[in-house]
């Protein structure tokens, strides 16, 4: 049979192929779910028609498939996974849009592979986060109380921080990063799990930290008041896991949903470290 | 002495705020959530935070203003000192929050930016883009960070809160929780347990709300003996994108910068939308609403464009109900600078560009205005006493409910861009309370002296029905059953409320309820399992819906949200002043007879069976003596008239009686 050349035309069905896993160290398989055509779907509807289903393709008995998400409009960063090859956000995967460039009609979901599988789709991103407490991606107030306004800036300085700021944490920047590897830790018989949570931090710490936690010093070292502070954020972006692994693919900038001029920020970073670390061998 | 500790649940606004605060005050704090706190769902809100300005001030503004929009726009169903409170602090959160960081937007001499929202003659709304929510959570969740890393908060994320665990008095001294990875369930030793768990807009099925708000934690504190305030209210909002897994916000910013809502004169003209003459566009709420136009309260830009939609046949589209939202005529470079993350959510999910074509919007369920009961103290000046331990305490003692969770601040109708700020208000202001709290618990009475059995038999009872409900083998499946909830809540407690319909609502949802209990689950591992925890969520959605219908239905008048056309009172239709003048007597006549029935806030009590008993509650209206909320009306300055001489009266009679 002579496939439809016609791309624009809708097909009465798709095939949705799942790389599950039903837990850590399991080993993964793909689930075919064959789904009747409606408009307006998106990744989101299609995991949640597979839900309410229950069955696989030849009908039998299926947990249903475990995903993130929570805000579905793209901005909590939950739902990232790799859709078709090009990691981004299930919400924003309109179905419409993934069949014209499937002339199969098979849409392939998998999980991160940056990071430890939960369960089918859904991965342990806490080393994302771990990388802004190594950064101190904070402004250091002196506390909550009332201490009037925050310092007067520029216009042009908002419109270069508020980009910055967007980033939501989703990971598809070290996803498609080819410095950014796969930590996967298991936990030792008898080790308690604050134990086991202090060698995870400090094995995350001498990994890369990611473009997003880079990116994440640039803006907060532009801030008036977290300028103050600027030094020990770039310390932290000089040792190990520092911003020297940053191999210039500019992968990350590619595939970062929100648009952040991530290289940008790198190279920013690159040159206030170096000139930091100068200043700190003069000032010896 | 025992180590005291703090239970914070919930990792939006209002749980990062209280948690940062009660960490700067040196109290330990456990915070729970069932994401990583930064993917709350307080990032959708958009539009902005209100606040009084040095320069809406000089406009003649105030924050007595403010804390009068408010209550107005609520329609007086709030306890006014929370709210004169909250809008006296509210300058000072803004300047907190542009010292956290906050990148909002600067005018071109580099103060804080402010747009117009809705119910408001002042542009009193300070905003990042069109991403302010997003923005004042990653400040908070950045000081959370910072006091994650100095010891002093623990974060549980990835837990799912399952109920309070009291003693025999009575009295909260935990939690238990199940980890949603590990399947693990274990309790919380706290001598306060904090609900900051946001709206229930899952019990409508789609709504703008995020998928973990499913009401299920105020559900089981409910069910655990905490009173749900005002159920019934829930805001539905004017503007949202249609969609099959969700209705996306689109902000009321964008009226706010000033969009305008149209539909062609002629139904379901077929051109394109840009090529309709002025002339041939109906403009209704600048028609109707001249004084506000496309920025009136939420509850009515929703009913007009319901109506407009329903009954007059207008929709743009013959086979869904829409309408047009237009910014067009606006700088396509300024659009994309105050109001980027809501025209790029358009573009991704609509695949058209806001800027060159009217967006089609309709209305979707947005907020609840109801909630945990909680309580404060009262100053004698009318605002809230600091440091009291009673501010936002439910009535289970040292259980806290604050946030969208809590029923305070927005009485009947929440204006736009006021919840971010009670939100991160109420956080920030009830942790010296919570202190003060701390501090009087009596030796030998702390969490840490109550005996492990007490703990232990609750996570017996949770474990007994986690088990019970891998092993329910009763044919019925949890996503259809919520399906079918949430499409008999959309239709019979949104917008439009008719007794007959309400009445229909309770019994179907009385069966569904049945029915939940009796779902099979497809997956029956215990790992991650994700279908058993949506099961509980679901079960626990109905005692919070039968609240909703049974408040709605006994709520006989329409106030804010709360609209039964039955019971509507119509403008004037005299032409004869004399005749219009009679009218508005009767009018008010009838308007304060209706106070005295209906300005109360309901009170749910959930009983052994599930099922909500209602009383009634006096309002504190002490501040701003409720009047006639006239947007609109026709007939509104002769009624305003008789009113504030009547008022007038009122006001002279306790000084003669003194006399």
């Amino acid at each position: 049979m002579i496939a439809q050349a016609d791309s624009q035309s809708t097909p009465s069905s798709f095939t949705v192929k799942i790389l599950r896993q039903d837990g850590p160290g399991q080993p993964s398989y793909w689930e075919p779910h064959t789904l009747q055509y409606e408009p307006e779907m998106n990744i989101i509807s299609v995991l949640q028609k597979i839900a309410a289903s229950g069955r696989s393709d030849n009908g039998k008995k299926v947990a249903p498939v475990n995903w993130d998400c929570n805000c579905l409009e793209e901005v909590c960063g939950a739902c990232t996974m790799n859709i078709n090859g090009r990691v981004r956000q299930a919400c924003s995967a309109l179905i419409d849009n993934l069949l014209k460039d499937s002339p199969d009609h098979v849409i392939q979901l998998r999980p991160m592979s940056k990071f430890p599988v939960i369960r089918d789709l859904m991965v342990d991103r806490s080393r994302l986060f771990r990388g802004l407490t190594k950064v101190k991606a904070w402004v250091p107030v002196d506390g909550y109380y009332d201490l009037g306004p925050g310092p007067r800036q520029s216009r042009s300085e908002q419109e270069a921080a508020y980009p910055l700021s967007e980033c939501m944490s989703c990971g598809c920047c070290v996803e498609a990063c080819p410095q950014y590897n796969k930590v996967e830790l298991i936990q030792h018989n008898g080790e308690s799990d604050e134990d086991f949570e202090k060698r995870k931090q400090e094995i995350f710490d001498k990994n890369f930290v990611g473009p997003h936690a880079i990116s994440q010093v640039v803006l907060f070292n532009s801030n008036p008041t977290g300028k103050m502070n600027a030094p020990e954020r770039l310390n932290a972006l000089t040792e190990e896991g520092g911003i020297q692994l940053c191999g210039n693919a500019q992968n990350c900038v590619a595939v970062c949903p929100k648009e952040i001029p991530l290289t940008t920020s790198i190279a920013k970073a690159g040159r206030a470290t170096t000139f930091n670390q100068l200043k700190q061998w003069f000032d010896r | 002495m025992a180590k005291q500790r703090v239970l914070v649940i919930g990792g939006g606004l209002a749980g990062l705020a209280a948690s940062m605060k009660l960490a700067e005050l040196g109290i330990d704090v456990d915070l729970m959530s069932l994401t990583p706190v930064k993917r709350s769902h307080s990032v959708c809100a958009q539009g902005g935070i209100n606040s009084v300005s040095d320069q809406t001030r000089q406009l003649g503004d105030s924050e007595w203003k403010h804390f009068d929009d408010t209550v107005y726009g609520g329609d007086f169903l709030q306890h006014q000192p929370p709210v004169k409170e909250m809008t006296e602090w509210a300058p000072k959160i803004i300047d907190l929050m542009d010292r956290l960081g906050v990148t909002f937007n600067r005018t071109p001499e580099g103060f804080l930016d402010s747009r117009r929202f809705g119910g408001t003659m002042y542009k009193r709304t300070a905003f990042a883009g069109a991403t302010t929510g997003q923005q004042l959570l990653y400040a908070l969740d950045e000081q959370v960070r910072r006091r994650e890393s100095e010891g002093l908060i623990n974060k549980f994320e990835t837990w799912d809160f399952l109920s309070p665990i009291l003693d025999d008095n009575g009295k909260c001294v935990g939690a238990v929780a199940q980890d949603i990875i590990t399947m693990e369930i274990r309790s919380f030793r706290a001598d306060a347990v904090l609900v900051a768990t946001g709206g229930c807009g899952l019990i409508y099925g789609r709504s703008t709300m995020s998928m973990v708000c499913t009401g299920s934690a105020a559900s089981r504190c409910f069910q655990a003996g905490a009173k749900y305030g005002n159920g019934e209210f829930v805001q539905v909002h004017p503007t949202a994108i249609p969609g099959a897994d969700k209705l996306r916000l689109m902000s009321e910013s964008a009226r706010g910068e000033g969009g305008r809502v149209w539909v062609p004169r002629t139904p379901q003209d077929p051109r394109d939308p840009t090529a309709i003459p002025e002339a041939e566009r109906y403009y209704f709420l600048e028609e109707r609403y001249p004084a506000y136009g496309n920025l009136v309260p939420r509850d009515i830009a929703t009913r007009e464009i319901f109506n407009v939609c329903v009954n007059e046949g207008l929709s743009v589209e013959a086979d869904r109900q829409c309408v047009y939202l237009d910014l067009t005529h606006i700088d396509a470079a300024e659009l994309n600078r105050k109001l980027g993350g809501i025209l790029d959510i358009y573009r991704k999910f609509q695949g058209v560009d806001p800027c060159y074509t009217p967006m089609k919007i309709f209305p979707a369920v947005h907020y609840a205005m109801g909630g945990l009961w909680s309580d404060y103290e009262r100053t004698a000046e009318g605002g809230l006493q600091m440091g009291s331990p009673k501010n936002q305490m439910t009535n289970i003692p040292n259980l806290y409910a604050l946030g969208e969770v809590d029923y305070h601040y927005h009485g009947g109708n929440r204006l736009g861009a006021n919840s971010l700020l009670s939100c991160i208000f109420s956080g920030l202001y009830m942790a010296p309370g919570v202190e003060t709290l701390l501090n009087n618990i009596d030796p030998g009475q702390s969490a840490e002296d109550q005996p492990q059995s007490l703990y232990d038999a609750a996570i017996d009872a949770q474990q007994q029905r986690h088990k019970a409900m891998l092993k329910e083998d009763g044919g019925e499946n949890p996503y259809l059953i919520h399906q079918e909830l949430g499409d008999v809540m959309t239709k019979a407690a949104t917008v439009v409320r008719n007794n007959a319909d309400l009445e229909k609502a309770y019994g179907t949802v009385s069966d569904l309820t049945q029915r939940a209990a009796k779902c099979s689950l497809s997956d029956t591992g215990n790992w991650t399992n994700q279908n058993v925890m949506f099961t509980k969520a679901l079960q626990d959605m109905f005692p919070l819906a039968k609240t909703i219908l049974k408040g709605a239905l006994q709520r006989d008048e329409c106030r804010g949200a709360h609209y039964k056309p039955e019971f509507e009172m119509p403008g004037l239709d005299a032409k004869d002043l004399g005749e219009k003048r009679k009218q508005a007597e009767v009018w008010c006549d009838k308007f304060e007879k209706n106070l005295d029935k209906f300005l109360k806030s309901t009170i749910a009590v959930c009983k052994d069976d599930g099922e909500p008993e209602l009383s009634y509650e006096a309002v504190d209206t002490s501040l701003i003596p409720p009047r006639p909320r006239l947007y609109g009306l026709v007939g509104a300055e002769m009624i305003e008239e008789v009113w504030s001489e009547r008022s007038a009266k009122k006001a002279e009679q306790p000084a003669e009686s003194k006399a």
